[in-house]
């Protein structure tokens, strides 16, 4: 059952073949053989998840079944669940149980989906290997020595072993995206405000956007469609109607413009990914499409752009935990400001504090114009950048990241050289596209992610390439040994 | 730049963070490699660019001043270490 994809599941359900609670079980017992070597999960939700699955069954035998209704998920360990521990990776979150849902678990929880567990992450989302998790690294199931990538490393290590069909993320910087590209699954990140922020505990808010990890682009569009729409409780959600994504994946490829940006293919990039990437988009110019060079000239400023926005948007965000209302607490605090410098120093992990301090500086007086404000000043060039190619193509393409997944340790000790990893997705968070990576084939044995990047609010042009792809190839059918059985 | 200690103090002080004492000097060298990293973005011409808060050219909405939600103090509450018929507890803040 752990091979079929999204429908195929549904097709089970509604015909019999299997119950959503034999589904379940099913998934469970993955995760409790899978789970002890990966790390995937934080938190497995067993009890929530049988009562989701029994209802599911009455739902889909009264015939008001949703095509997600029954189907096992995992929620990466950042959305909010009622009643749940929510840890978002955190010792500072260690056991805070959340008092409400997110809305991206409400919307999913209405369609009937069966929450199976909570994923491991990058405290905080901060880190592109999961190596940052208080609970310990995830584990990439195609070699165990390996990152899966974060921050939604869990999610990615989950869905690439089977544990589960497929699992939410959040992208602020790349952590749908290279995750889904180090563990060979289908990962997409909508556009910013398409998906609510609501319950999505925050990092750096005008970057964080929720998104999917599962095993093909079809599977991820009828996720999206579930979890997509205007909330008004995030002030951020976009009021532009949802283009229906489900069953709307086709696209003739012939005459499609996609631009190639010199600047993805430069010094970096590992020769097994270039080899991969440029295979795909012959696929790509064999079905009729057309490669444009394209320039993309401010991109290499997105790193250090994003390494000054997002830091000082997280000093700002995670001054909530100051381990009075939630959160952890330091034992006898001599006073005030004792409690709460201590409470965080113990509660925060090392590159959380990191973060927190480089946010602190660029944000304090006499280095805000020189840090701040000059780094969102390069964030509009970098996004007129992106409208400008856009004039010209219709779809962006090149590598999710420049390496194959690193083995766990390896950039541990150089901050600057892990956020490097991010430097092809990182330009699209900030400029709020939309971008999708599906398997491009594998290099010495590891997966390789295609970045297949959309104009504002054009998911389905995304998909719909990213569909037409795995339609032509089988790359998004392989699947790691290890957890295989 | 490299960043001094007290440099660094005074920015924990100002996130009321304690800096490690067993790596204090790495936090340090680690920060300050960071911060000279920003220096490339020096590299672009910003003169006349507007900043760019938000991806989205979009306004913030409003919303009629009406109670749409309920008392919940005590779950909300059951998440503090401390509290006390409906109060949080800090240590003594006036003398």
């Amino acid at each position: 059952m752990h091979h079929l994809d999204l429908k195929a599941l549904s097709r089970g359900l509604a015909n019999g073949e299997f119950s959503s609670v034999e589904l379940t079980n099913h998934f469970l017992d993955r995760i409790k053989s899978g789970n002890p070597s990966l790390n995937a999960f934080i938190t497995i939700t067993e009890e929530r998840a049988l009562a989701q699955a029994r209802a599911a069954d009455e739902r889909i035998s009264r015939g008001e079944a949703h095509g997600l209704t029954g189907i096992p998920l995992a929620h990466k360990d950042i959305f909010c669940v009622d009643g749940i521990r929510t840890t978002c990776g955190s010792r500072m979150l260690e056991s805070f149980v959340a008092p409400y849902d997110a809305t991206v678990v409400q919307k999913l929880d209405t369609v009937g989906a069966v929450m199976l567990g909570k994923t491991n992450m990058d405290e905080f989302a901060m880190g592109s290997s999961n190596e940052n998790s208080y609970f310990g690294p995830a584990k990439n199931p195609w070699d165990l020595s390996r990152v899966p990538g974060g921050s939604s490393g869990g999610s990615a290590a989950a869905v690439a072993a089977r544990l589960v069909p497929v699992a939410t993320g959040t992208d602020t910087g790349g952590s749908v995206r290279q995750p889904a590209a180090l563990t060979g699954t289908t990962g997409i990140k909508p556009t910013y405000g398409r998906a609510s922020r609501y319950g999505m505990i925050a990092f750096a808010s005008s970057l964080d956007q929720a998104g999917v990890i599962g095993q093909s682009a079809a599977d991820v569009a009828l996720m999206l469609d579930a979890m997509c729409g205007f909330d008004p409780k995030d002030s951020t959600s976009s009021e532009r109607p949802v283009e229906t994504l489900d069953g709307a994946l086709d696209m003739d490829l012939n005459g499609l413009r996609i631009g190639i940006p010199d600047v993805f293919f430069e010094e970096g990039i590992e020769s097994g990914v270039r080899s991969s990437v440029e295979t795909a988009l012959d696929v790509y110019r064999t079905g009729g499409a057309e490669l444009v060079p394209i320039k993309l000239p401010h991109l290499h400023l997105s790193v250090p752009a994003y390494y000054v926005i997002a830091p000082a948007e997280c000093s700002s965000n995670l001054s909530r935990f100051d381990g009075i209302r939630f959160g952890h607490r330091c034992d006898n605090p001599k006073d005030l400001n004792d409690l709460y410098r201590r409470s965080r120093s113990e509660g925060f992990g090392s590159e959380v504090l990191r973060r927190i301090l480089t946010g602190t500086f660029v944000l304090s007086a006499g280095y805000y114009d020189a840090y701040y404000k000059k780094a969102q000043q390069v964030r509009r060039l970098i996004n007129a950048d992106f409208q400008q190619a856009f004039e010209k193509v219709d779809l962006i393409m090149g590598p999710t990241s420049p390496t194959t997944a690193f083995s766990i340790g390896e950039k541990a000790g150089d901050p600057v050289s892990m956020y490097l990893n991010d430097i092809y997705t990182i330009g699209v968070s900030l400029a709020g596209l939309p971008a999708a990576s599906v398997p491009c084939g594998l290099a010495d044995g590891l997966p390789v992610g295609l970045h297949i990047i959309g104009d504002h609010f054009c998911e389905r042009k995304v998909l719909a390439a990213a569909h037409q792809f795995q339609c032509a190839t089988d790359h998004h059918t392989r699947r790691p040994t290890r957890g295989d059985s | 730049m490299a960043l001094t200690r007290e440099q660094l103090e005074k920015i924990a002080t100002l996130a009321r963070v304690e800096l490690p004492t067993d790596n204090a000097s790495d936090v340090a060298d680690n920060v300050s490699r960071i911060i000279d990293f920003f220096d490339a973005l020096n590299d672009a011409d910003t003169e006349g660019v507007s900043p760019m808060a938000h991806p989205l050219d979009m306004v913030q909405r409003l919303r009629s001043d009406d109670v749409t939600e309920h008392d919940q103090r005590d779950k909300y509450q059951a998440s503090a270490a401390l509290v006390e018929d409906g109060l949080y507890l800090v240590p003594k803040v006036i003398d």
